[in-house]
């Protein structure tokens, strides 16, 4: 019964939703007040029916209502209730669902918080978020409805969730991510309403950038919890694979980051103003590419879900759509939009141009190494996969220019400034941040390794520039808008990631060793003792645990259980790694398999500062959110 | 030339370095990472091409990714250390895989695997990763292609 309710209430969402789509443009073409106001009343509509719905199923999780499909797939009595309500999202029909309620939800908060905006300007926002929500809603009921029955012969119990899906990671990251995709989609809708209004005046950009932020922000969580998601569930240890489906997320935020940047020029200078609207239609595009690829099973990865060709036509038609109309609209309109901002080749906007270049740059280079095998495997070439070291040079050609120039930016003029200013400190940045990192990796490490060196330079040159700013700033402290403290937090969070990146990846060790409950083996000045073997029960799945001690200098540092898990459900064995964390360094133990003669592999890593990757992007999220306390939005909006 | 075509130039020319830069490095850094996907057979016969021809082998020394299903009781492993052998196929011919190393969870005889690697001999390749997807009835796209002619479909478009 309560699930049918949750499709009943998910039919009229797209009811409604085809309505926004048509009444405001109507009511804005006959002048028609009570057919616009219409718009913020339909697009709670909206949220409060898909939150039913998506609550609907949740309580067919918790209850076990194994006559729904989605359940029997992806559940199990067996399963602790917190997995339940994760397992709502872990399948392809359930993930939409909840990409529906963030949907929803960012069009809720549009028109409860747009009301100082002009009302056409609102309403025309509103409209273009009902025609994507239209495709979308579309989408769910015909392509993958979550509500599917077992019906007559459901089955007594369910096939378990991927016993990959069951962590903590599973719970945060999809929300957040989907809060990040699904965001830009409200940077579109205002890119889109400016250019059907042709009203591209600066405080179009001033309205968008809280909401480009906010959606930036939860995009970066994501991507983060994402990461550290896969190197503590994987077992591999790895942080990033530069996946298919890593990379979809990965370049909606190279774009977003750019877009966030210019939105700034376009804001104070009145300048950049059609290149930042093309980013807010790039930005929205990528995500739903990368949707497509994920769920479309074009590209094969760790993350796709089950392949159904029929949603892959629906979502390349969306994408068509989305792609083609706003492009079409933005030929026709953006030629009339004029930049009227000057600026000379040394001034912040051209700091910013270069920002904005290199973050392209960037976003090519992941989308080349991402559609290159597609391409190659289409036209008959055979199948190739392009390997890691590919997009890891080409991001460090990359990033050395960009965060030199990250550094310098900040201090540099709108409009024009002297270059004879920097000299002075530009040097005694560099030089204190080639000796600073060159004594730290020698003083810990014995030895500098070239990219672990370059990483920490560029880090230290960003830390270095940034307190120097503030230094200068400093007086003005009371005076200085909350989005300069913004960003500064992602300036030099990026710097912690970057310096992160660095040391982890020169510097992490790692020994395959074969041991015997009693065996020990040293690794990077720890010594691992295998002590005994345990043997674990979970609610779901049973197994052994390997209980490791570490030592250092004959002192116990941490004694760590390294798991192999079976769930008999789903017949499938899991690797579950311990890892003893740490602000320098991480030790990480993973379990391999017995042996014949009763020894088991072991894997053991000492991986050094692994933890800034993830301490960085989470201070990166942070400037995002603090933007969004800048007294300049609110003031504004209540002024117009 | 005025100081403002001067300015324009200045601005395109930088241009054209700049990409022409960044699509020189793209594609050296691409040659040396592309590597090609063969199944046993083609490691032994070379590939098939689309005109019908036999195309070249792999050379030795190159680096590729092979698919195939680990041959029953071709696992070899080393008393003292985590080495191990084993046998890959497709429809006939074997192909050695030599790894060190833990082998993923799925791994398993009879069971379809991924291992990326260098060609050391002939129908030798020595891996660097071997690669089984968390999920029984995995197989390699291609693989199943090759071995069962069940063509991965693709959406029609």
């Amino acid at each position: 019964m309560i699930p049918e309710l949750g499709n009943f209430a998910l039919y009229i969402a797209f009811t409604l939703s085809l309505l926004l789509s048509i009444f405001p443009a109507i009511g804005l073409r006959q002048n028609n007040i009570r057919l616009t106001s219409l718009a913020p009343n339909l697009s709670v509509g909206i949220f409060l029916f898909t939150l039913f719905a998506f609550g609907c199923l949740v309580y067919a999780f918790l209850t076990d209502d194994f006559t729904v499909l989605n359940v029997a797939q992806n559940s199990n009595s067996d399963l602790p209730y917190y997995y339940k309500i994760a397992a709502s999202f872990g399948s392809h029909e359930g993930s939409f669902l909840l990409w529906l309620v963030m949907q929803s939800g960012w069009m809720f908060a549009v028109a409860l918080l747009s009301k100082a905006l002009p009302s056409d300007m609102r309403t025309r926002i509103l409209m273009v978020l009902g025609w994507i929500c239209v495709g979308f809603y579309a989408y769910i009921i015909i392509a993958s409805n979550p509500f599917e029955t077992t019906l007559p012969f459901y089955p007594v119990d369910g096939k378990d969730l991927n016993p990959l899906l069951q962590d903590i990671g599973m719970i945060i990251h999809p929300p957040l991510l989907y809060m990040g995709y699904v965001g830009l989609s409200v940077s579109f809708a205002f890119a889109i309403a400016a250019l059907l209004s042709g009203n591209l005046d600066s405080t179009w950009a001033k309205w968008s950038r809280p909401w480009t932020a906010a959606a930036w922000a939860f995009l970066t969580l994501g991507i983060t919890i994402g990461s550290w998601w896969a190197y503590s569930e994987l077992g591999w240890g790895g942080w990033w694979f530069w996946d298919p489906v890593e990379n979809a997320s990965f370049m909606p935020w190279l774009i977003a980051t750019a877009l966030l940047h210019s939105l700034a020029v376009s804001e104070k200078r009145n300048a950049f103003k059609s290149w930042t609207v093309f980013l807010a239609i790039a930005a929205f595009s990528l995500s739903l590419l990368g949707t497509f690829l994920v769920r479309s099973g074009v590209i094969v990865s760790v993350h796709a879900f089950a392949s159904d060709p029929s949603r892959g036509v629906f979502i390349l038609i969306l994408l068509a759509l989305v792609i083609g109309g706003s492009l079409l609209l933005y030929s026709v309109r953006a030629g009339a939009i004029k930049s009227v901002g000057k600026f000379s080749t040394l001034s912040r906007e051209s700091m910013l141009w270069g920002n904005n270049v290199l973050l392209v740059a960037a976003t090519l280079v992941v989308l080349l190494g991402t559609l290159l095998p597609l391409v190659h495997k289409e036209i008959g070439l055979g199948t190739i996969s392009i390997g890691e070291p590919f997009f890891n040079q080409m991001f460090v050609y990359l990033i050395v220019p960009f965060a030199l120039l990250l550094g310098v930016a900040p201090l540099i003029r709108w409009k024009q400034d002297k270059i004879k200013s920097l000299y002075v400190p530009a040097l005694i940045c560099l030089l204190l941040s080639i000796g600073l990192s060159f004594s730290w990796l020698f003083l810990e490490f014995g030895e500098v390794k070239f990219f672990a060196f370059l990483g920490v330079v560029l880090g230290l040159w960003i830390t270095l520039f940034t307190i120097h700013e503030m230094r200068i700033t400093w007086r003005k402290l009371a005076k200085l808008p909350i989005s300069h403290v913004a960003m500064v937090c992602g300036h030099i969070g990026l710097a912690f990631v970057i310096a992160g990146i660095g040391l982890t990846s020169q510097y992490s060790v790692e020994r395959d060793v074969k041991m015997f409950t009693g065996d020990t083996a040293d690794l990077a000045g720890y010594n691992f003792k295998f002590d005994s073997l345990k043997k674990v029960d979970g609610p779901n799945y049973e197994g052994w645990a390997a209980v490791i001690s570490i030592n250092k200098q004959q002192r116990n540092v941490e004694t760590v259980y390294a798991e192999k898990r079976f769930y008999p459900v789903q017949r499938t064995t899991m690797t579950e790694a311990a890892i003893d964390d740490g602000f320098f360094r991480d030790i990480y133990v993973s379990l391999g398999e017995q042996l014949p003669d009763r020894s088991w592999g072991l894997r053991l890593y000492v991986k050094p500062y692994v933890r800034w990757l993830w301490i960085g992007g989470i201070v990166i999220a942070l400037g995002g959110f603090i933007t969004l306390f800048d007294k300049r939005y609110r003031r504004n909006k209540r002024m117009s | 030339m005025n100081p403002r075509r001067k300015k324009r130039l200045f601005i395109i020319l930088s241009s054209i370095g700049f990409i022409g830069a960044a699509v020189g490095f793209m594609l050296y850094a691409l040659q040396q990472n592309i590597d090609l996907f063969y199944t046993p057979s083609e490691v032994l016969q070379g590939k098939q091409l689309s005109n019908g021809k036999v195309g070249e082998k792999p050379q030795i020394g190159q680096r590729l990714r092979i698919g195939g299903m680990v041959v029953d009781g071709s696992v070899v492993r080393s008393d003292k250390s985590l080495d191990v052998e084993f046998q890959v196929t497709d429809t006939g011919p074997k192909v050695t895989i030599k790894y060190t190393g833990i082998l993923p969870d799925l791994f398993r005889e009879g069971q379809g695997i991924v291992a990326q690697g260098v060609l050391i001999a002939a129908d030798v390749v020595e891996a660097s990763e071997v690669l089984a997807k968390h999920d029984e009835e995995y197989m390699p796209p291609e693989l199943a292609e090759k071995l069962k002619g069940i063509k991965h479909v693709k959406p029609e478009y």
